[in-house]
């Protein structure tokens, strides 16, 4: 069935949505179709978001871990400085197309909020995002940023003040005022069409590591790491590598304290399945299906659900999906900022951390890459905040 | 005849919603037998989520203190066996696709089977996604009650054909919560429902005054009060009572 991965997925909104996001689904089978539209994407990510990123080897966190070769696909360096623009692009574009003059979003670390605001800029779209209030404080940097770029930002206040609590409210300001805007959800979440929308213009990251993979190396690698949250920068560097069997497709989930705490938001390894952010797939919930408050060092990893087709592709073991600390993840993002000069977002952290352990263990001959899914500028003032520095962001 | 249908024979209905256990689940037994004596045709009982997409501040505020106060399914199932030996007002849940698919689908309508539940309202689980639910609510004699709302235009037919208990029509865009003013043609939704099934019709979201109620009642069978009642438990909590019972009779005689 459409929209179905499995029996994950699914359109489970309130009646009020039911028309828009069916709208959406007609219009996206036709435009991702329409050669124009394909043109127009096609420019907008090679003469403006600067694609393709770069695949680049990491010669001296290859010779340091003694292990197998390293490779980074730089989303770092994509305008805004995360894969995140490569879905926002899309979904803009075809808003404008749908005839749109609005659009809202949520946002957890606020680089989706930040891509949005920046196509709506660009686009001359009006522009709404929803942050928790926890996160505007963490992330206060990304909050003038998006004001700066025209974009009305709401701190939301209820429930855990987080990403979830963010979705929540992008979907009640949809409900209210539905004809003129597009909710553009920023991960391979929420209800059909989205988790396929958001995997299509994401998947252009597996797409290109594919191609430079196999120029620079003339074959494929052994495996790809990406870190989940809803997980969408994990989806587009998987998707192209799934009829490929020898590729491992690793998932890093943010662990927080620990999966084995309540301070975790590592849905694979202590999630349950659910109905939820109108998707079926697992989530983070008590016996009742009371969704938890999760926690991550990382606000955008910091979301009690996963995408339904990671959903599948756990259940089905194509891919495998690992937690990660905190710990882990700042030790991470420390280590590739003294080896490499890169500083990775503390969300991309989390996979460098698991090439980490994964590397040395393998021979010397094997390729991994590791999708640097967005830069850690954002993140130093809060990296410094763990290690006991207070600076201003 | 279901005790659903039979609450509409006595002339415009008016349906009461409060947030199960809010402020705890004493006041709420209270309020239950309160609002049956008021004259509350039907009462809905709101399963407190953590997540309730479809609320506004005040059912969202109250779905919170219920939690915090140690709400659950098994704890409102056991308070509806009891009241169900008191008052025969018809009683449906109201909650969301979460709370009843993780507790399963076949044990929670069984339940609602066993205590006395006539149908429930399930605002994320569209026309499309029915089938959920549907199986175990037809196996258990649960009424799965259909949403229309004004964005819902050719939709209406199709899912007022195939409408159980009443056709739940949400009179304004957004979420629940009161509204000075209701502005969507509401005439012409239910009339949309009434030309595809013989089912009730009752509307709800925004209501709050009797003269809203009035208004609204010539468009439909019966009236959805929420967020008006529950503002009424917030403000008064356990001495909420006497001002419910004030309140659900004001509207009830708007109505007729």
């Amino acid at each position: 069935m459409e929209g179905k991965f499995g029996e994950f997925g699914g359109q489970y909104v309130p009646e009020t949505l039911m028309n828009a996001v069916q709208e959406l689904d007609k219009a996206y089978n036709h435009y991702k179709n329409d050669p124009e539209f394909i043109k127009e994407l096609d420019d907008l990510y090679k003469n403006y978001a600067g694609r393709p990123s770069n695949l680049y080897y990491a010669e001296k966190m290859t010779k340091d871990l003694g292990g197998a070769k390293i490779y980074l696909k730089r989303e770092d360096l994509n305008h805004t400085g995360s894969h995140k623009i490569n879905n926002v692009l899309g979904q803009i574009l075809l808003a404008k197309k749908m005839g749109k003059t609005r659009v809202i979003a949520e946002t957890g670390a606020g680089q989706h909020g930040v891509a949005t605001a920046t196509g709506a800029a660009l686009m001359g779209m009006e522009c709404e995002i929803f942050m928790g209030r926890l996160d505007t404080e963490r992330q206060a940097l990304n909050v003038f940023r998006m004001e700066l770029l025209g974009a009305k930002v709401h701190p939301v206040d209820s429930g855990t003040a987080t990403l979830k609590d963010a979705v929540n409210e992008a979907m009640r300001e949809w409900t209210k005022r539905v004809d003129d805007t597009l909710y553009v959800l920023g991960s391979v979440m929420g209800p059909h069409p989205f988790p396929t929308i958001v995997r299509d213009f994401q998947k252009i990251i597996g797409k290109e590591i594919k191609e430079q993979i196999l120029e620079r190396e003339g074959r494929l690698p052994d495996a790809v790491l990406a870190c989940v949250g809803g997980g969408s920068n994990a989806m587009g560097a998987f998707y192209e590598f799934i009829p490929d069997e020898s590729v491992q497709l690793i998932g890093c989930e943010a662990a927080g304290l620990g999966a084995d705490t309540p301070k975790t938001a590592a849905t694979i390894a202590t999630g349950t399945k659910g109905i939820f952010h109108g998707m079926k797939s697992l989530f983070c919930q008590d016996k009742y299906g009371q969704i938890a408050p999760v926690y991550s060092i990382s606000a955008g990893l910091d979301y009690p659900g996963i995408g339904p087709e990671h959903a599948m592709l756990h259940e089905t073991g194509r891919a495998q999906y690992v937690p990660i600390t905190d710990d882990e993840a700042v030790e991470a993002f420390e280590y590739l900022s003294r080896t490499e000069g890169i500083i990775p977002a503390i969300e991309s952290s989390h996979a460098v951390a698991y090439a980490m352990k994964m590397a040395p263990k393998m021979d010397k001959d094997k390729i991994i890459v590791i999708n640097i899914s967005g830069r850690g500028d954002k993140d130093v003032a809060a990296i410094a905040r763990y290690r006991g520095v207070n600076i201003y962001d | 005849m279901t005790r659903i249908s039979e609450a509409f024979k006595n002339g415009k209905a008016f349906i009461a919603f409060i947030t199960g256990g809010d402020p705890d689940l004493e006041t709420t037994e209270k309020l239950l037998y309160t609002m049956s004596e008021a004259g509350a045709d039907i009462i809905e009982i709101g399963i407190p989520f953590s997540d309730p997409i479809a609320e506004g501040p005040v059912i969202q505020a109250a779905s919170h203190r219920a939690l915090e106060a140690g709400c659950t399914t098994d704890k409102l199932f056991d308070l509806v066996k009891k009241v169900r030996k008191k008052i025969d007002t018809p009683i449906v849940f109201m909650t969301y696709i979460n709370p009843v698919y993780t507790y399963g689908k076949d044990k929670f309508m069984s339940k609602c089977n066993e205590v006395g539940i006539d149908g429930i309202i399930v605002p994320d689980l569209p026309y499309e996604e029915k089938g959920e639910l549907a199986p175990e609510c037809d196996k258990y004699g649960v009424d799965l009650i259909s949403l229309i709302a004004p964005t819902s235009h050719e939709r209406i037919s199709m899912i007022a054909k195939e409408a159980k208990g009443f056709v739940y029509c949400v009179s304004s865009l957004g979420v629940t919560g009161v509204r000075t003013e209701i502005t969507t043609d509401v005439g012409a939704m239910t009339k949309l429902v009434r030309e595809n099934t013989d089912v009730p019709c009752a509307i709800g979201f925004g209501i709050s005054t009797p003269e809203q109620a009035a208004d609204m009642a010539q468009h439909a069978d019966g009236v959805i009060v929420g967020s008006a009642i529950v503002r009424i438990v917030g403000e008064n909590g356990r001495d909420s009572i006497e001002p419910v019972r004030e309140y659900v009779k004001s509207m009830k005689a708007a109505l007729n």
